[in-house]
């Protein structure tokens, strides 16, 4: 039997052997973490809109954004924020606090090669991805709107 | 012929072993000699920590013996950390002539039969061999940063916190070093990086097939053959590749990685890292064959020999393990358990005093 042909049949052995994650379960995790995340989302913009009635909405929207990424970079420095990730998944990763954690939390892992070559490099290593296709997607959309 | 038969077996005079809070709750915490209270080891970087739990265990190993640093010859030695850093920092600090290796995980058994050569061909009258591993360095070289809240998939396994280090001689002792086996560097496209156990389980039964053929024995004649971080599917794997080889392994077949963790732990498919067979064998192994519970146990540690470039190119995972076979020499030839309580109250007293 050739090499090729032993590891083709090796790959469809292991991966019959791999266990299964369970959809629902973590689905249903994913939900209940962003939900609540998106809640407190939601409860800060109301309470900002109560105090500071004078606000407009892009202005409500930005501080309540400040609020929940503090949060989050703030539950990262405690080593609390990677538990909730590691039970909610997706759920804590979609909304802008998984966004604010992974800028965090290289930031804090780094900062021991000092603040040039640890933090300042390393901040964006898995932000970086998301921001690089933010910008080029956004490049396209604006092409495709300035000749519609 | 891939196996060496040692004429003269030396002998394993001494097995010390560290590990960190977490490895020091699991099934074998009566076994290790030190568990760690505090994982930096009061260093400020996690590198830091990792080479200093090596020169511990080290130091622990040597003194267990009964020896002075100076007795010993060669340290041979390597970890994870690119370059082998924490072995060759720690050989700078106690300036014992070093010989560094890597084969990833499999370090322990390849530092461990060429210690055992070196002394049998009378090139050397004391060595010492080992390694050890930290879970938050080999995090940050291979995955992610600690916080960041990440899931991890099912067939993942934990890198342990903790070591272990042997001292080989050619004084009488409980252990000897009967036979070697360097392992052949196995690849069955295996590309995941999170399933080494499927991706190192071909090399170990490539080794033990070998060793057993080579050795003209079955493997109903060890008392335990041990792999070193196969975890739970890897083991599978293995015994399914092995029966298909036509080589039974039943009861005496046991994992490393599956041993070291509490059921409970979120550890996935169980403990893995260079330190892992390392800290098994010199503290569960180590007292099991000097006891005489075990007569004859072949240890087969198993290493992935990928870079995070290499799998980030594509490319899959070569696999490698050695074997080292160890067996009990017959009692009383030293008065072992007296001499290492009190060695070991002594390496503690003075950790204290630092």
């Amino acid at each position: 039997m050739d090499k090729q042909k032993r590891n083709t049949n090796y790959n469809i052995y292991v991966e019959s052997k791999i266990p299964k994650t369970k959809a629902w379960p973590s689905l249903f995790k994913a939900f209940l973490v962003g939900g609540l995340i998106c809640a407190i989302g939601q409860g800060f913009y109301d309470l900002y809109s109560y105090f500071f009635p004078n606000l407009a909405e892009s202005e409500l929207t930005s501080c309540m954004l400040m609020t929940i990424i503090f949060i989050t970079c703030f539950l990262t420095g405690l080593g609390i924020y990677d538990v909730i990730g590691a039970w909610g998944g997706a759920g804590s990763v979609i909304p802008i606090t998984g966004f604010s954690n992974s800028i965090s939390s290289p930031a804090i892992e780094f900062k021991k090669e000092g603040i040039i070559y640890g933090i300042c490099v390393k901040m964006f290593t898995i932000a970086g991805p998301v921001i690089v296709c933010g910008v080029v997607g956004s490049i396209i959309c604006g092409f495709v709107g300035l000749f519609n | 012929m891939q196996t060496i038969k040692l004429k003269n077996k030396p002998y394993l005079l001494a097995g010390y072993s560290m590990v960190g809070p977490l490895e020091g709750k699991g099934p074998l915490k009566d076994y290790f000699d030190y568990i760690l209270k505090d994982d930096t080891l009061k260093e400020k970087t996690f590198e830091k920590s990792e080479r200093k739990l090596l020169q511990d265990i080290i130091v622990g190993a040597i003194d267990k013996a009964g020896l002075k640093i100076t007795d010993i010859d060669f340290f041979f030695g390597g970890d994870l950390l690119n370059q082998i850093v924490s072995s060759s920092y720690t050989a700078r600090e106690l300036e014992i002539p070093f010989i560094g290796l890597y084969s990833a995980c499999a370090t322990m058994a390849e530092s461990l039969a060429l210690a055992s050569i070196f002394v049998d061909n009378g090139l050397a009258e004391n060595v010492v061999a080992g390694t050890c591993t930290h879970f938050s360095s080999a995090e940050r070289q291979y995955r992610f940063p600690l916080e960041l809240g990440n899931q991890r998939p099912p067939t993942a396994q934990w890198t342990i916190t903790g070591g272990g280090a042997s001292v080989i001689s050619k004084t009488p002792s409980n252990i000897r070093v009967s036979a070697v086996t360097f392992g052949r560097v196995v690849d069955f496209g295996i590309g995941d990086v999170n399933n080494m156990g499927a991706a190192m389980a071909p090399a170990a039964c490539d080794t033990i097939r070998e060793h057993i053929k080579n050795m003209g024995r079955t493997a109903k004649d060890y008392d335990l053959i041990l792999t070193g971080d196969l975890g739970k599917l890897g083991s599978e794997i293995l015994i399914d590749l092995m029966e298909h080889d036509k080589i039974i392994l039943g009861k005496n077949y046991s994992d490393c990685g599956c041993m070291i963790y509490d059921k409970t732990e979120r550890v996935f498919m169980g403990g893995s890292g260079a330190g892992c067979s390392a800290s098994v064998l010199n503290s569960y192994i180590f007292k099991k064959l000097s006891a005489g519970d075990f007569k004859r146990i072949l240890l087969v540690s198993t290493g992935a020999l990928m870079s995070t470039t290499t799998s980030q190119q594509g490319d899959t995972i070569p696999g490698i393990a050695h074997a080292v076979e160890l067996e009990f020499a017959g009692a009383n030839k030293t008065n072992l358990k007296v001499n290492f309580s009190k060695d070991t109250n002594n390496v503690k007293s003075k950790k204290g005093g630092k």
